[in-house]
């Protein structure tokens, strides 16, 4: 009832028309040229494509990737699932305050969060000064995988909890009432009716939190961190060795398994909200 | 405000959608100028179906035919056919006040600013709507928006007006006092209109004429009361009323009469039917007797304005009975049931 | 209820005690950069005095970068609304599997890191001189990459019940598509294109993946000239740069949030 019918809609070359100019722009400023980067590899021998299966610092490299965009997803999920939750329910002043500011960085290029964790953890860093005031020396982590570590978490949290105050929000208050007026204790709750309502929203905040880490480059680019994500790698391939093929094959293979992620999860809850 | 009455004439129209479901068999149907004719059934029976095939939203099947007036409109698109449609959530532009969503379709068709003031004003004045004019839908109330909705569509002339399920959205007290409203509307406007209703007391308040449908196909049309006094089909009865339903073995529908509780009634119309359809205000009890049927009052609710009894009858299911609020049994009671010979309905049952 | 919220709370000690965490976390890092950029001396800290000094030094080194990314974020908005808004009627309207299959393709750019997308263009277009070397370059960059936003914020408001029964009502009215769609249509799903507008200005404001890869010391942007400063400069003055981009993207970001709000309370679509 909801969807025009052949020949009385509005008629197909009218939207067709409609989606041409953003298809040609698309088309030639998108489809074309990745897939003549995808064509690329190819140039210099098909082993090209798994140089990132074959050679073992392509590999180290995207293991490390993925390591950390796993470990940075599931932590970011339990603290922004925490403070979402808590936030959705308490009302205090200041709250919206609060909230704004908590995901104000979401609107930063990666580059700034890399820059507040050097002022967290860098050689003049918060952290390392006020620990040389007790007397414990060279608390620095900025450059460190830890420090790269709380970057990305920190570029990460802002949408989590975004997205799990307004999911917490929209909870059904009843369902928990009813747990409790039948006697069920506080994990019972968190449990059984929490996790259950809440798991569409982790699935797909979850998928495009692993989707940013994996793609992220101006944080890890700002740390010069010795533990080497892929977009460095790439970055390294095409800057410093003008490596274009081994640049598209390792875009390619990053492109692949973070699309993969994103697919999956889209399946399992449906088109609307991993979509952003 | 005098508006064209035009003939709506529909011809072997059929509706089968992509996925292949058969929404509309082919349905032939007449609409009378300036009639208001009920489109009546429940959800599925593809009463919107036909109502968006007039408006020109679908496109009938190949074999079918739509004429206004003397006007083949099958091949029209809506943008073309002159019709007027009230939308079951009135689809009021938001973005718009009350007078320019009035004046919407004089504006597209280039009526030029005092015109359209003049035209939307008389409207406001037709429907009530004084004062309003410069808010918008969102400080409406429904009944208001209601009425929006019915000016915007008949603001243009239309030759038809096509309303779908516009009471719906409504709570009951409200839908009761509109109803009316609307029914003196469409009689001064005396424009011929096609209603798409499941409420059959709305469909009863407003229509000259109603069609009842049934899984695609219009199953009987008539006026309300010839509908429910005399329903052709079991469905209909069912639809427009309570019903009861008497059973009759062989031996029963050989001889022509109907056996309960100890008695044997003839038939008014003989009838090949295996039950027999009977109204709850036509079930009359009185002392047990020798033409009455022996029963036993079961269970008693009060409504207000009346009373239903449910009475156990021997080789018979158990009746409801529809009696005045003053009526003196109780449950437990044993009573005699009369009914008038010319109150039994034959049921055919309705093909799927 | 609210009772029942302020017990649960109450009684919540490690979901407070993690949000405060968190909060220290999460701001800390701002007031430092906004205290660092303003004062005289970052070692010594508030003790050294306040000054608008680094301020200065920023506008004077990279206050054209301000400029910049201001213009291409509006260059931005400005080609998803054209490109974008006809493009997401199409998709919520068509039935036909190439509809599908276009939709599909079009959330790729968010999928594939921006890197890959620069890279692409520099293969196809980096020999075009006049072109690569343009700011121009670096707008084509941003539209690929927001066009996607744009879409599927619009799309998904065109395809709700009341946006198909306001679009069959203006038909039954007799208006046309032109008329309909500017008159009808684009108005219903307004506060879905402020929202999407917010969406692609802050995305291309903030956008530094793609734009590291297709800029040249002449097209700088805003966050291109940060990671510059953060490896070259002083610490205050990466602060006091940092402050300007906050103060550039904050009012609009409030704006435009405000703008929404005020269009859902007022239409109520």
């Amino acid at each position: 009832m909801t969807q025009s019918s052949a020949g009385f809609g509005t008629p197909r070359w009218l939207l067709a028309a409609c989606a041409a100019p953003a298809f040609t722009f698309f088309a030639a400023f998108w489809l074309l040229p990745v897939a003549r980067l995808v064509a690329l590899p190819a140039d210099k021998g098909w082993a090209t494509y798994f140089v990132i299966l074959t050679d073992g610092r392509y590999a180290q490299s995207m293991v490390n990737t993925l390591l950390l965009s796993i470990t940075v997803t599931a932590v970011t999920l339990l603290l922004g699932g925490a403070v979402g939750i808590y936030l959705a329910r308490r009302r205090f002043v200041g709250r919206r305050v609060l909230l704004s500011l908590l995901t104000l960085p979401l609107s930063f290029p990666g580059v700034i969060v890399g820059f507040f964790v050097i002022l967290l953890g860098g050689r003049q860093g918060l952290v390392p000064t006020l620990g040389a005031s007790i007397g414990i020396p060279r608390l620095t982590f900025a450059y460190g995988l830890l420090g790269l570590f709380l970057a990305y978490l920190y570029f990460s949290l802002p949408r989590a909890i975004a997205t799990y105050t307004a999911a917490a929000e929209a909870m059904d208050v009843r369902l928990e009432e009813a747990a409790r007026a039948l006697g069920a204790s506080r994990l019972r709750i968190t449990r059984d009716v929490w996790l259950p309502q809440l798991a569409p929203t982790s699935i797909a905040t979850g998928a495009i939190l692993f989707a940013t880490s994996m793609g992220a480059f101006g944080t890890a680019f700002t740390l010069a961190s010795k533990y080497e994500v892929v977009p460095i790698t790439i970055y390294n391939e095409f800057t410093n060795y003008a490596n274009f093929a081994l640049a598209a094959s390792l875009s390619i293979a990053l492109g692949l398994v973070t699309w993969a992620v994103l697919f999956a999860a889209r399946l399992i809850v449906g088109n609307s909200e991993v979509a952003r | 405000m005098e508006l064209e009455r035009t003939r709506i004439e529909i011809v072997d129209c059929a509706k089968t959608y992509a996925d292949g479901t058969r929404a509309l068999k082919p349905t032939t149907l007449t609409v009378e100028p300036g009639e208001v004719i009920a489109l009546l059934g429940p959800s599925g029976c593809g009463k919107t179906t036909l109502l968006r095939l007039l408006a020109g939203l679908e496109a009938v099947d190949p074999g079918g035919r739509i004429v206004f007036g003397d006007q083949d409109v099958t091949a029209r698109p809506v943008e073309k056919r002159g019709v007027g449609m009230v939308f079951q959530s009135y689809a009021l532009f938001p973005q718009m006040t009350v007078a320019a969503n009035i004046g919407y379709g004089l504006l597209v068709r280039g009526v030029d600013a005092a015109e359209r003031r003049r035209a939307v004003g008389e409207l406001v004045d037709l429907v009530r709507l004084g004062g309003l004019e410069n808010k918008r839908p969102a400080e409406l109330s429904g009944g208001q928006r209601q009425r929006v909705a019915l000016a915007r569509a008949v603001a243009v002339r239309p030759r038809v007006l096509l309303l779908d399920e516009p009471l719906a959205a409504l709570d009951a007290k409200l839908k009761e006092q509109l109803r009316d409203e609307l029914a003196d509307l469409l009689r001064s406007l005396g424009i011929t209109a096609v209603h798409v209703t499941h409420d059959q007391h709305e469909a009863f308040a407003i229509a000259d004429r109603l069609a009842v449908m049934h899984t695609g196909n219009i199953v009987q049309v008539g006026d309300a009361e010839t509908l429910y006094r005399a329903p052709r089909h079991a469905f209909v009865a069912e639809f427009l009323g309570r019903v009861n339903r008497l059973q009759r073995d062989e031996d029963a529908v050989a001889r022509g009469v109907v056996k309960l509780g100890g008695v044997e009634w003839r038939c008014a119309v003989p009838s090949a039917s295996t039950s027999l359809l009977v109204r709850p205000e036509d079930v009359q009890l009185g002392p047990r007797g020798a033409d009455r049927a022996a029963a036993t009052v079961k269970h008693r609710t009060f409504l207000g304005e009346r009373i239903h009894l449910r009475v156990e009858i021997a080789s018979q299911p158990m009746l409801v009975a529809d009696v005045t609020r003053d009526s003196p049994y109780r449950v437990g009671d044993e009573v005699g049931i009369w009914i008038a010979p010319d109150r039994l309905m034959a049921s055919i049952e309705t093909p799927a | 209820m609210t009772s029942l919220r302020s017990t649960a709370a109450a009684r919540a000690p490690l979901l407070f005690a993690v949000t405060l965490v968190v909060s220290v976390f999460m701001l800390a890092p701002m007031a430092l950069s906004l205290m660092a950029g303003l004062v005289k001396n970052y070692s010594a800290g508030l003790k050294s005095g306040l000054t608008t000094r680094w301020l200065a030094q920023v506008w004077e080194v990279y206050g054209d970068t301000v400029g910049a990314s201001l213009l291409i974020g509006l260059g931005c908005v400005g080609a998803t609304l054209l490109l974008g808004v006809p493009c997401a009627y199409m998709l919520a309207r068509s039935r036909s599997r190439a509809a599908r299959v276009f939709e599909e393709v079009l959330t790729l750019p968010v999928a594939v890191p921006g890197l890959a997308t620069a890279l692409a263009l520099i293969l196809v277009y980096g020999q075009m001189a006049s072109f690569r070397q343009s700011f121009g370059f670096i707008l084509v960059g941003h539209i690929v990459f927001t066009l996607p936003f744009m879409v599927r914020i619009v799309a998904a408001a065109f395809q709700r019940e009341e946006l198909v029964a306001l679009e069959e009502a203006a038909r039954t009215l007799g208006a046309g598509f032109r008329q309909r769609f500017l008159g009808v249509l684009v108005p219903a799903v307004f506060p879905a294109i402020v929202a999407g507008c917010l969406m692609v200005f802050t995305l291309s404001i903030g956008e530094f993946n793609l734009t590291w890869m297709l800029h040249t010391p002449l097209t700088r942007t805003l966050p291109v000239g940060l990671a510059d400063s953060y490896a070259s400069m002083r610490i205050e003055v990466g602060s006091a740069y940092t402050l300007i981009f906050l103060a550039v993207i904050l009012p609009v970001l409030w704006a435009l949030q405000w703008l929404a709000a005020a269009l859902q309370n007022r239409y109520g679509v």
